[in-house]
């Protein structure tokens, strides 16, 4: 499956389970569908027969509340079965709202707490260092998470160590849970944030999956921990969510706003030429 | 304490290759014959506790048994979630060693007093908790955090502590340790102490009292089984605890009794009266302020037994 059917069907499972479940986050879900699907499609050497094998490359969704695309993703790539992706939310479902490892295949690390992720991947992409391990390890963040100080410990801590196997990727859609984040806490000069602390910055459309796949191979070689910092919509491709902070917590009401998030979506998939079935 | 807890994780180092050691930036000449015996081994993860505690987790999870170092509560409260979410919750084998606990570091102000470490720790699942009493138990608990699998918390003192086990090594750490037989009352207690209870013992000799006393090197999971024995043979049980008498050894050994049926051993439970400490002293002169001195605990005894 190409990254750009991965995508679709990553949005299509966003709106279906967020609506099932009454969940929140369909605007993160939506902003950070292309960035998961490139990584899973095309960039990070993962196996759904043997999920757990040595030289599998790390994905860390250090935004948790995202979780949705994640579960997605593995399920299209047959880590479970995509039926289950209906239990999101549910009483005794292993698919919590905020992304969980416990018995998912696929899911390297729990997260939901922002903040946790890159000091992870770091100890995670140095362990591998240190053995001489040549996989990768891929964490992705929110613009808003970077509001937590401890994303600038680790921050410091893998440009120290010169963490070259570290890439994060940040889903830079300016908006957070109550606004918008250069009204919260400024972030700006964002870009040189990172590279002040020793990263290699690079900016890209986080929707342009040809500019992704370029981010993700420039990271390979450049020296020392990589910041891929994606420009997105929050709310991308469902026209009346997009950069509205209301669809942070709101989930697609039986009605006009399922039904028109769908239609959205499957004019889309027309446009795409492609004929992919509906999840629903 | 601390030396002997740094001898040992030397010897695990030779032992094991897997097994890495993270400072936050602290064990000014007490590491440094580890990190030149073991550079690869060992790092420094800065001043920067959140992250080293999420970074030995990452590290954990791709094969290495990491201990991370620092000084009271450095370690624990100002990482608790990464400890909890990244930690615990994973399975991690991150082995969380705090140097200082209770009034170690008396003088330098309530910051440094670690009186709460083993309560928060306890109430975690999924985490061991430690806190020997001297050079032998600490050495025993090291091995012991080190062969287990998972989170761990090894609370020590500091150095100089009194070797109380004289003779073998005890074989484990999880059980109470005798440290003298007794009738009427038993003291149990957790960590650097003893040796104020030990004294508080001789104290009370000579009002004809003869108190057993215990050692629990293990917090968590609480060794319930001498607990229950000691309450059906002892009408009174008192804890001694370096740390607030709400959620730690006490409280441990307080859920325990609590669920025992009568008639069983009455609990008095000595340690810091849910307070923080802003008076300036010694470690030894904290002690005596806040109840735990040998003379405050005898007193306490003989009050108890009125």
């Amino acid at each position: 499956m190409n990254s750009t059917d991965l995508s679709w069907r990553i949005r299509r499972h966003g709106i279906e389970m967020t609506h099932l479940s009454k969940g929140s986050h369909i605007g993160s879900i939506l902003s950070v569908s292309d960035i998961v699907a490139v990584l899973y499609a095309d960039v990070a050497n993962v196996d759904p027969s043997d999920p757990e094998h040595d030289g599998r490359d790390r994905i860390i969704l250090s935004k948790g509340h995202a979780g949705a695309a994640m579960y997605a993703a593995l399920a299209e790539k047959g880590f479970f079965d995509i039926a289950e992706l209906s239990t999101h939310y549910a009483d005794g479902s292993r698919l919590s709202g905020h992304v969980s490892h416990k018995g998912v295949p696929g899911v390297e690390f729990s997260t939901g707490s922002l903040g946790h992720g890159l000091s992870v991947a770091a100890g995670m992409a140095y362990a591998a260092k240190k053995d001489g391990k040549s996989h990768r390890v891929f964490v992705i963040l929110g613009d808003g998470e970077c509001d937590e100080g401890s994303v600038w410990e680790a921050a410091l801590v893998a440009n120290h160590y010169q963490l070259d196997n570290l890439v994060a990727v940040i889903d830079h859609n300016r908006m957070q849970s109550l606004d918008f984040c250069e009204d919260t806490i400024a972030l700006e000069p964002f870009a040189d944030k990172w590279r002040a602390f020793g990263w290699t910055v690079l900016a890209v459309d986080g929707h342009d999956h040809d500019q992704l796949r370029t981010a993700f191979a420039h990271a390979q070689t450049s020296p020392g921990p990589t910041a891929i910092l994606a420009e997105t919509v929050k709310g991308k491709g469902i026209s009346f969510m997009e950069n509205d902070i209301l669809w942070h917590y709101r989930f697609p009401h039986e009605g006009e706003e399922y039904d028109s998030a769908v239609a959205e979506l499957e004019a889309q998939r027309a446009h795409d030429g492609d004929e992919g079935g509906s999840t629903r | 304490m601390r030396d002997t807890f740094v001898a040992t994780v030397m010897e695990l180092a030779a032992e094991d290759p897997n097994l890495h050691l993270i400072t936050g930036d602290l064990g000014f000449g007490v590491l440094k014959p580890f990190w030149e015996r073991f550079p690869d081994q060992f790092t420094n993860a800065g001043i920067a506790e959140q992250n080293m505690t999420s970074f030995a987790a990452g590290m954990a999870l791709e094969g290495k048994t990491v201990f991370t170092y620092s000084i009271g509560n450095f370690p624990t409260l100002r990482a608790l979630e990464q400890i909890r979410n990244d930690c615990a919750y994973h399975e991690a084998n991150v082995k969380i060693v705090c140097v200082g606990g209770g009034f170690v570091y008396g003088a330098l102000g309530m910051s440094h007093h670690a009186t709460e470490d083993l309560a928060v720790m306890r109430a975690l699942p999924g985490v061991t908790v430690l806190a020997p009493a001297d050079p032998v138990e600490a050495r025993v608990a090291t091995r012991a955090i080190h062969a287990h699998q998972g989170t761990a918390y090894l609370r020590l003192g500091r150095g100089g502590e009194t070797v109380i086990h004289h003779g073998s090594e005890p074989e484990t750490v999880a059980r109470a340790l005798t440290i003298h037989e007794g009738d009427g009352v038993a003291i149990l207690s957790t960590g650097a102490i003893v040796d104020e209870v030990l004294e508080a013992r001789k104290m009370v000799a000579s009002h004809g009292l003869r108190p057993a006393v215990l050692t629990f090197p293990t917090v968590k999971p609480i060794d319930a089984a001498t607990i229950r024995d000691l309450a059906a043979r002892f009408p009174l049980l008192v804890t001694v605890e370096e740390h607030n008498i709400v959620g730690g050894f006490g409280g441990a050994v307080a859920e325990v009794l609590a669920e025992l049926r009568m008639p069983r051993a009455r609990l008095a439970r000595i340690g810091l009266e849910d307070q923080y400490s802003s008076v300036v002293g010694s470690q030894k002169y904290l002690r005596d302020i806040y109840g735990m001195s040998a003379p405050r605990i005898a007193d306490r005894i003989l009050k108890e037994l009125g």
